[in-house]
């Protein structure tokens, strides 16, 4: 199923007294059936937000989203959420936390404990279904949080910073990690992050936002072939272009902060 | 390391000891009068008279005891009971808080003990006014406790169940109850606390006869026992301590998460 996004503009404030902050401008796009897609753009561009309309967490001000053709039906685990901070509910275990959806959805004990299970044993936690979650690395935590929102078999998987607070070496792990459960499972993906290297390694698309209020500023197609070698001439290549495109951006901004500092690191 | 444990609890036993020693020396030479303040030999003669003789006479300790404990337990309920699900609703509900608190500041702080008269009036004078005035004291450190708890709840753990399609009972029981209950033991702890206070002092004046630890110690004033007295106060500080303890050993029991 294809997600179209049809003019999607967001305002935040209120219009009667004067203060308002527009964030998105006409967002006009569509993620494609099973394709990993990466935004990036200057931090407080929106990016979160326009994750956040998509999730249904937010109202957009105008425009629409339509998911399969039709209007999402937020009823129906379509499409879930990962957040940058994990998540987990501090107060369950591992295994209590990835299956509060089948929990939620009704499904009995037996059978909800028995699937939790094989993501526990699929996702290389086990040994720690029963760990509360600050007895976790970060990076066991947000394969729990990822679990935790793939065993509802959503069709639509959205990614926020995923990856954001972990330290480099994991951070690679789970890049791996996460494309393997990709092209096995086929969902799409839409993955907001911070690093260039990422999307590159990561994405068949990347989408890079203007500053605010966002608009689609530029597309890159990802066409290197996969397992993609991140330090290869194709993949810097694509990397030297976004880089360019998201330098525009900043100039465009004039004012600078300093959070934009692109990583360009290690891999 | 091994051998500084038992010099550490040495330590602090040490003041406590050195003082019922001035204590004791001072009475033993009359410097306290000891119709004023026993001696602590004489106390623990006192406890022994109301452990098997009574106050009144053939009134034994440990049914006081059994009394007193079950009207604090039935006023402590019955505020647990109602103040945990209407502290969600209120904590989850800033309409509902907006409707109730103006209500709730005006009574909460009127002080239990000033119920009695009208907690009389309305159940005459037994358990059920006692416990009534149990349960006010109890009441509001549990409801407080449990609005906080729930308002200081991380959105971002009501959004992750709203984006798994949570409905509201799902959320009531699977967020909003786990998430705030280190601070409804708080509120708990704090509301048995306050129950177990104002009962004893319940009992000064609403139990005219019987049983009760209040009572009890009101009557060993009529007969002048200052040493029952103090007796009678000891027992109730240390039941209040084993109340405490034991409403902690239930948290982390419950509470294994942190």
């Amino acid at each position: 199923m294809n997600l179209e996004l049809k003019g999607i503009c967001k305002t935040f404030g209120n219009e009667e007294k004067g203060r308002i902050l527009p964030v998105l401008e006409d967002i006009h796009y569509t993620v494609g059936e099973g394709r990993f897609v990466s935004i990036v753009g200057l931090s407080g561009c929106g990016k979160t937000t326009l994750l956040r309309i998509i999730a249904g967490l937010e109202k957009a001000t105008k425009g629409e989203i339509l998911f399969g053709g039709n209007k999402i039906d937020y009823g129906k685990n379509l499409i879930g959420l990962v957040f940058q901070e994990y998540a987990l509910f501090p107060w369950r275990t591992t295994i209590q936390n990835i299956q509060i959806g089948l929990e939620i959805l009704g499904m009995p004990k037996k059978e909800r404990l028995s699937a939790a299970m094989e993501y526990v044993n699929a996702f290389g936690l086990s040994g720690f279904e029963n760990s509360y979650p600050h007895e976790l690395s970060g990076g066991m935590q947000q394969r729990v949080a990822i679990a935790r929102t793939l065993i509802v078999k959503p069709r639509l998987v959205l990614m926020d910073e995923p990856f954001g607070s972990l330290d480099s070496l994991t951070r690679n792990e789970l890049q791996e990690f996460l494309l393997q459960l990709w092209e096995k499972r086929r969902e799409s993906i839409i993955f907001v992050t911070h690093n260039v290297d990422e999307a590159v390694f990561l994405s068949d698309e990347i989408v890079v936002l203007s500053k605010r209020p966002a608009r689609i500023a530029k597309l890159f197609k990802v066409d290197a072939p996969r397992p993609r070698d991140p330090t290869s001439q194709e993949s810097n290549a694509i990397k030297r272009v976004v880089l360019q495109e998201l330098a525009e951006q900043k100039m465009h901004q004039g004012r600078t902060s300093p959070q934009d500092n692109f990583q360009t690191t290690q891999s | 390391m091994a051998s500084q444990i038992p010099k550490n609890n040495l330590e602090r036993y040490l003041l406590p000891l050195l003082l019922l020693l001035v204590w004791q020396g001072l009475c033993y030479l009359r410097i306290i009068p000891s119709h004023l303040l026993p001696s602590p030999a004489n106390i623990l003669f006192g406890f022994k008279d109301l452990l098997l003789i009574g106050m009144p006479p053939e009134h034994l300790l440990y049914k006081h005891m059994l009394y007193s404990l079950y009207r604090v337990a039935l006023g402590f309920l019955t505020a647990a009971f109602l103040a945990i699900p209407l502290g969600l609703l209120m904590g989850w509900s800033a309409r509902l808080r907006r409707l109730i608190s103006p209500l709730m500041e005006v009574v909460r702080p009127i002080p239990p003990l000033a119920w009695i008269p009208i907690a009389i009036l309305w159940f005459g004078i037994g358990i059920k006014s006692a416990a009534f005035i149990i349960f006010l004291g109890a009441f509001f450190p549990i409801l407080l406790n449990t609005i906080a708890g729930v308002v200081s709840i991380n959105p971002i753990y009501l959004e992750t169940a709203q984006t798994l399609n949570a409905k509201e009972k799902d959320v009531f029981l699977k967020v909003l109850l786990p998430g705030s209950l280190p601070s409804i033991f708080v509120g708990m702890r704090i509301g048995v606390g306050i129950g177990w206070m104002t009962l004893v002092a319940a009992e000064f004046t609403g139990v005219k006869e019987g049983y009760g630890l209040g009572y009890m110690i009101m009557t060993a004033r009529d007969i002048q026992r200052p040493d029952e007295i103090m007796a009678g106060m000891l027992v109730i500080g240390l039941i209040g301590l084993l109340i405490n303890t034991g409403l902690k050993a239930c948290e982390s029991l419950i509470i294994r998460w942190k």
